[in-house]
């Protein structure tokens, strides 16, 4: 914030840094692509489970995810612009190393407490 | 900062230690890089509460499930308002880019209205599942739902708070700079919820439905 008085001086040598305005924006076609990919995405997930078209829990919930992952693919791509070039890959990393540390965070709490439960289930059993 | 280029101004011939060139960085050229990192770190937020959400999610304590409470009627009609939002914005942005200025307010009055909806459903939503005893009270499935989805609609209530401060910025100062940057980095914020809302509407709501 401090640096906004002292930015009088002129910064047209570096006019293709990639700052606030040198970031792509997408296109309408880029935006619009992105919404109809998005609708379909969602559409068919919501459609399979509604209408309980597979007839398989395990099944759905398996091919409701994948759909999930595609769509999130989908918005990161159409929506927040991302690519590998952003930034000088900045923001690539930062979300690899996101994604590390989400992946970590739900399969550790999820196979940790599924074997906890599991494990524990006799003696809560009793002690009810 | 402005104190580490002054001393570096002061001292002329003698050997400096601060890249005077970084000093334009800090107007603005790292706030895109810097939004993103704060929404990674939010992402984690979220990831530590869907990991609580799965944990917990069929803890019913004897009361209702989520196939019993669930309407998925409103949660679509909700998802379309998010992601029809989500592309007005991205039209606002696209109106900011060309510098027209009342498109672009036009735009983002749609994408509030959509915002709003949302977050009128969703608390009609609560009001109901707490009226018919469905509080977070009740059982760790509906402890750890309310947190996740209630964290995910003030991320978007913040949003749309956001979003007014900055029409009213725009109106005030026009498409200056600073505004352009502000509203990209709602922009990023927008479509980030957004992408949260995938994951609540997959993993909380369809698949709470599944048997």
């Amino acid at each position: 914030m401090s640096g906004s008085q002292n930015h009088a001086e002129p910064h047209a040598e570096h006019g293709d840094h990639g700052d606030a305005h040198g970031a792509p924006h997408g296109s309408l076609r880029g935006y619009v692509t992105g919404f109809v990919l998005s609708v379909i995405l969602t559409a068919i997930p919501f459609w399979l489970v509604m209408n309980d078209v597979l007839g398989h829990a395990t099944l759905t919930a398996l091919v409701i995810m994948g759909f999930a992952a595609v769509q999130i693919v989908v918005h990161m791509v159409y929506f927040l612009h991302m690519n590998s070039r952003s930034e000088g890959g900045w923001t690539m990393m930062a979300l690899i190393f996101t994604i590390i540390i989400v992946v970590i965070a739900l399969s550790g709490s999820l196979w940790v407490m599924f074997h906890l439960n599991a494990n524990m289930m006799p003696s809560d059993m009793h002690r009810m | 900062m402005e104190k580490a280029a002054a001393q570096v101004q002061v001292s002329n011939g003698a050997p400096t230690f601060y890249v005077t060139e970084e000093e334009h960085e800090h107007s603005g050229g790292s706030t895109m890089l810097g939004f993103w990192i704060y929404l990674m770190s939010d992402c984690l937020v979220f990831a530590v509460l869907f990991a609580t959400f799965g944990v917990l999610g069929r803890n019913y304590a004897a009361g209702p499930s989520g196939a019993d409470l669930f309407d998925l009627r409103l949660v679509a009609v909700n998802t379309g308002l998010l992601l029809l939002s989500s592309i007005t914005y991205g039209f606002a942005m696209l109106a900011m880019d060309k510098g027209r200025q009342a498109a672009m307010q036009a735009w983002l009055v749609v994408t509030g209205l959509f915002g709003l909806g949302f977050i009128a459903i969703e608390l009609y939503e609560f009001a109901h599942l707490i009226h018919e005893g469905a509080t977070p009270m009740r059982s760790a499935f509906l402890s750890s739902f309310f947190t996740l989805v209630g964290t995910h609609g003030l991320h978007v209530t913040f949003g749309l708070i956001w979003l007014v401060v900055l029409m009213r910025q725009v109106a005030r100062r026009g498409l200056i700079e600073a505004n352009c940057r502000r509203l990209m980095c709602l922009s990023m914020f927008w479509h980030f919820l957004d992408i949260v809302w995938i994951g609540v509407f997959t993993f909380v709501y369809l698949m709470g439905v599944l048997k």
